[in-house]
Parts: C-alpha cells; sequence; structure tokens
C-alpha cells in the first residue's frame, strides 16, 4: 500500500473516537467479520491504529476505500461541519427528466475529472435516494488533498444540495456547474404514469385527449418521482347536513354530524396519484387528497366554517 | 345527441371491432391486450372509451359488438355504465351489447350488487358475464368468448347471427330473473 495512503488511514482511524469505532467500521464494511475480531479494543489507541492499518494493507485498501471510510465517519459527524444548501431552479418551460443516479454520479465524475485532472471523487448511496459525494481537490501539477475534501449531499428528488464549506472557494461555482450540466444532459426519457401507453396498433383510444389530460393533471399535482412513503391518513368530519332540497329530518338538526373516514395503504400518495389515471376517480383530484405533502399533515379535521 | 347505431357504416373487409366501454382504463387494456393475443381469422380492432357518447369528429370502423364493463366494486362504473347506455341505439341491443362484470370474487369489496346489474342486463335483453379481470387466467378465458362473440357479431362465423348467438344464451339465463 502506497505511503500516502497508508498516512491517510491511519489519520482517519485515529480521528474516530474509540466508542463509535466499531459502530464505523462496520458501517464501512470493508474490513471483514473474521479480521475485525481480531482487533483489540482495549489497547492505546495508537497500536489500535497500527494494528487496523495492518488489516487494511492485507486486504489491499485502496485510496477509494480510505475515501470511503472517510465519509462514513463524516455522516456519523455530520452535525460538527457547517453546510450550505443550494436550490437548483429550473427555467421555465423546461421539462424535468427522469433521474438515473448511475448515470449522474458517471457524469458528475467526468465533469470535475475534465476540468482538473487531480480531483478525488468518492460516492456513497444513503438514505432514500440521497448520495453522499466527497471530493477531494488537487490542481494541474499537486495531487489532490486529502485531508481538505468537500462533501456534497444530494437528495435526488428535491432541488436541494448540501456542501461542507469549503476552505477552497473557487470551486464551488465547479460544482454547481456539474449540476447544471447534469440536468441537461439527461437524455429525455417519455414516462408514461401506471399504464403503458399501448403501441399495438390495433387498439384505440377513444378517450385519448382526456387520458392525457388526466395525466397531465396528474403530473401536475404530485410530479414526476415516487411519492413520499406515507401509510395512512384520516379525515374527521364535523359539519352540518347540506342538502339542496328543502326540509327533511337531517337538514333541521342542528348538531354536526361525525364521520371519521380513514385511509390505508403501504404507499398512500402512490396510491393516490394511481386513481385518476386507472379511472377510479376524476382528476383534479379533491385538494384535501393533493394537500398532504404540502401541508405536510395527514391528520385533518373539517369544520363548518 | 349522436347515438352509436349498428349499420350506419359498411363493413371493413374482414374486420370485426369491438367497442368496450368501461371507466377503469387499466382493466380496459388489458383486457383488450388477451383479446387480441388470440389466434383469429378476422382481423380485430378494439377501441376502448371512458364512456359515450364518444367523440364525434372521428371516423371509426363500424362497430359490430359493445361490452359494458361494470366493476362491482365501484357504484361509479356503474352510474358511468348507466348513463352511457343512452346513447347507444336499440337496434345494437339485438345481440351486439354485452355486459360484462368484474370483481365479483371480492365480495367484501363489492359496492354493487350482482342483481343490480343482472337486473340492467335484462332490461336491455342483453347477456351478462361476469369475470374477475384483475386475475390473468379468468381474463384469458374471457377474452377467448369475447373474441368468438366479436366475430358472431361481425358476421364471420357462417350461419350464426348476432341475434342466434343472444336467443341461444338468454335460454340458458336463470328462470326466476325473467320474472323480475
Amino acid at each position: 500500500m502506497d505511503e500516502t495512503v497508508a498516512e491517510f488511514f491511519k489519520r482517519i482511524i485515529l480521528k474516530i473516537p474509540m466508542t463509535e469505532m466499531m459502530t464505523i467500521l462496520k458501517t464501512w464494511g470493508f474490513l471483514s467479520e473474521n479480521q475485525l475480531q481480531t482487533v483489540n479494543l482495549r489497547q492505546r489507541k495508537e497500536s489500535l491504529v497500527q494494528d487496523l492499518v495492518l488489516l487494511c494493507e492485507e486486504k489491499r485498501a485502496s485510496l477509494n476505500d480510505a475515501a470511503l471510510l472517510d465519509i462514513v465517519y463524516t455522516q456519523f459527524h455530520r452535525h460538527q461541519k457547517v453546510w450550505d444548501v443550494f436550490r437548483m431552479s429550473k427555467e421555465p418551460g423546461e421539462d424535468s427528466d427522469l433521474f438515473d443516479m448511475e448515470q449522474f454520479k458517471s457524469s458528475f465524475k467526468k465533469i470535475l475529472q475534465r476540468a482538473l485532472k487531480n480531483v478525488t471523487v468518492s460516492f456513497r448511496d444513503a438514505e432514500e435516494n440521497a448520495v453522499w459525494i466527497r471530493i477531494a481537490w488537487g490542481t494541474q501539477y499537486r495531487k489532490p488533498n486529502q485531508y481538505k475534501p468537500t462533501y456534497v449531499v444530494y437528495y435526488s428528488q428535491t432541488p436541494y444540495a448540501f456542501t461542507s464549506s469549503s476552505r477552497l472557494r473557487s470551486n464551488i461555482p465547479l460544482l454547481g456547474q456539474t449540476f447544471e450540466t447534469h440536468n441537461s444532459t439527461t437524455p429525455l426519457q417519455e414516462r408514461s404514469l401506471g399504464l403503458d401507453i399501448n403501441m399495438d396498433s390495433r387498439i384505440i383510444h377513444e378517450n385519448r385527449i382526456e387520458k392525457e389530460r388526466v395525466q397531465r393533471v396528474t403530473e401536475e399535482t404530485f410530479g414526476h418521482y415516487p411519492q413520499p412513503r406515507l401509510e395512512f391518513a384520516q379525515y374527521k368530519l364535523e359539519t352540518k347536513f347540506k342538502s339542496d332540497l328543502n326540509g327533511g329530518i337531517l337538514a333541521e338538526r342542528e348538531e354536526p354530524l361525525r364521520c371519521l373516514i380513514k385511509f390505508s395503504s403501504p404507499n398512500l400518495l402512490e396510491a393516490l396519484k394511481s386513481l385518476a389515471p386507472a379511472g377510479i376517480a376524476d382528476a383534479p383530484l379533491s385538494p384535501l387528497l393533493t394537500c398532504i405533502p404540502n401541508k405536510g399533515m395527514n391528520y385533518f379535521k373539517i369544520r363548518d366554517k | 345527441m349522436s347515438v352509436l347505431r349498428p349499420l350506419d357504416k359498411l363493413p371493413g373487409l374482414n374486420t370485426a371491432t369491438i367497442l368496450l366501454v368501461g371507466t377503469e382504463d387499466a382493466l380496459l387494456q388489458q383486457l383488450a391486450d388477451a383479446m387480441l393475443k388470440e389466434d383469429c381469422a378476422s382481423d380485430l380492432k378494439v377501441h376502448l372509451a371512458k364512456s359515450l357518447p364518444l367523440p364525434s369528429n372521428v371516423t371509426r370502423p363500424r362497430i359490430d359488438l359493445i361490452v359494458f364493463v361494470v366493476n362491482l366494486h365501484s357504484k361509479y362504473s356503474l352510474r358511468n355504465v348507466e348513463e352511457s347506455l343512452h346513447h347507444v341505439d336499440a337496434a345494437f341491443f339485438l345481440g351486439k351489447v354485452g355486459f360484462l362484470a368484474t370483481g365479483a370474487g371480492r365480495e367484501s369489496h363489492c359496492s354493487v350488487h350482482r342483481n343490480t346489474v343482472a337486473k340492467l342486463a335484462h332490461t336491455y335483453r342483453s347477456p351478462l358475464l361476469f369475470c374477475d379481470l384483475e386475475v390473468e387466467g379468468f381474463r384469458a378465458t374471457m377474452a377467448q368468448r369475447l373474441v368468438r362473440m366479436l366475430q358472431i357479431c361481425a358476421g364471420h362465423v357462417p350461419g350464426v347471427s348476432a341475434l342466434n348467438l343472444l336467443s341461444l344464451l338468454r335460454s340458458s339465463e336463470n328462470p326466476s330473473l325473467e320474472d323480475l
């Protein structure tokens, strides 16, 4: 193993507090169960570090593996960093394209490597659709400095990217470019909601225009991407009976009617999204249903005004 | 008010066209796919519509058979069919209309009673078929039946007309329904 890589490992492992050592190493997943069992956590940290570096050498750990360990450490210590948030804005009239994680990663890396010859880019997928990107910056003549990396956390289903503040401020615009370029080079793919638009010419949809309207309205309401996973929503009704017909027992009732409606599903928002395209409900859906993600609520009380 | 008439157009050469009417597009489409998979001497065409009347500015072939699909789980789908029936000329009901009820297998989900659809079919003197379209095996079998019915209605089966078929189907009906 290269001396610089060994030194890099040493420094990362030294950073890790003893109480977190096993957890972080396990999360990193590079060293095997057997190897981890041979580690003596009771010795002095310096000796422990030496042992671990030897284990890494045995397994021929590379710079990339070290970078991944660094990402894992940072994920556990994210609160120790100061993060800037960037929000991507779309040009009006631009279609949002399907997001392909692998394509994003490869084009991100390519763009940075094309701009600066010496740069280390590493990726680690995180909780739902988020990716942690670690960038170690170099220059044309100098190898990347592994001790001052920038982290970018990108939640692919949102227009937000978080970056750890970097001393090397000049690199921020370059990062911005990688996102821009990525978005515009993703090939446009036709996406049909739920139903496949039938290619068989012997099947004719008489209500094609209406179908397209429903698809459009559904897409406008719910967006292209998978919905956040929600399992139930509850509506409590406390309203007086309203009727067009005059008279009737219920019309005279002073007390509000009480009613509880509970929706449950393995993925409620996806189910709601598929209602109109499947022909089960009219589009647009009631705002009572579609306001759930906006309002961030799933318990509603509906009363007379 | 535009009304579908059975004989207002000339037939296409060896063509048989079925019109499936129902709110649940996904089910209709799957049924259409299943029908087109069948080996058939006639050129089949399947038109899918959510409801009637059909858009008027479109040229379409002569429709040989209309099948109204009702999902027993949805009162909305029944109401939709009931309203669409008003846009069909009486001459169609001489063997060129059928009703298909889906969802009977899941009793607990049914909000439309079987008898309601049975009465509807009886009122319009047309056959009622039951099939859980969500189940692939049942759907394939139903598709075979519909293709056969369609061929007869299009006149592609020598010696059997739509009216013949209708009286054949009618005689096997439960006699107690006749009293309704």
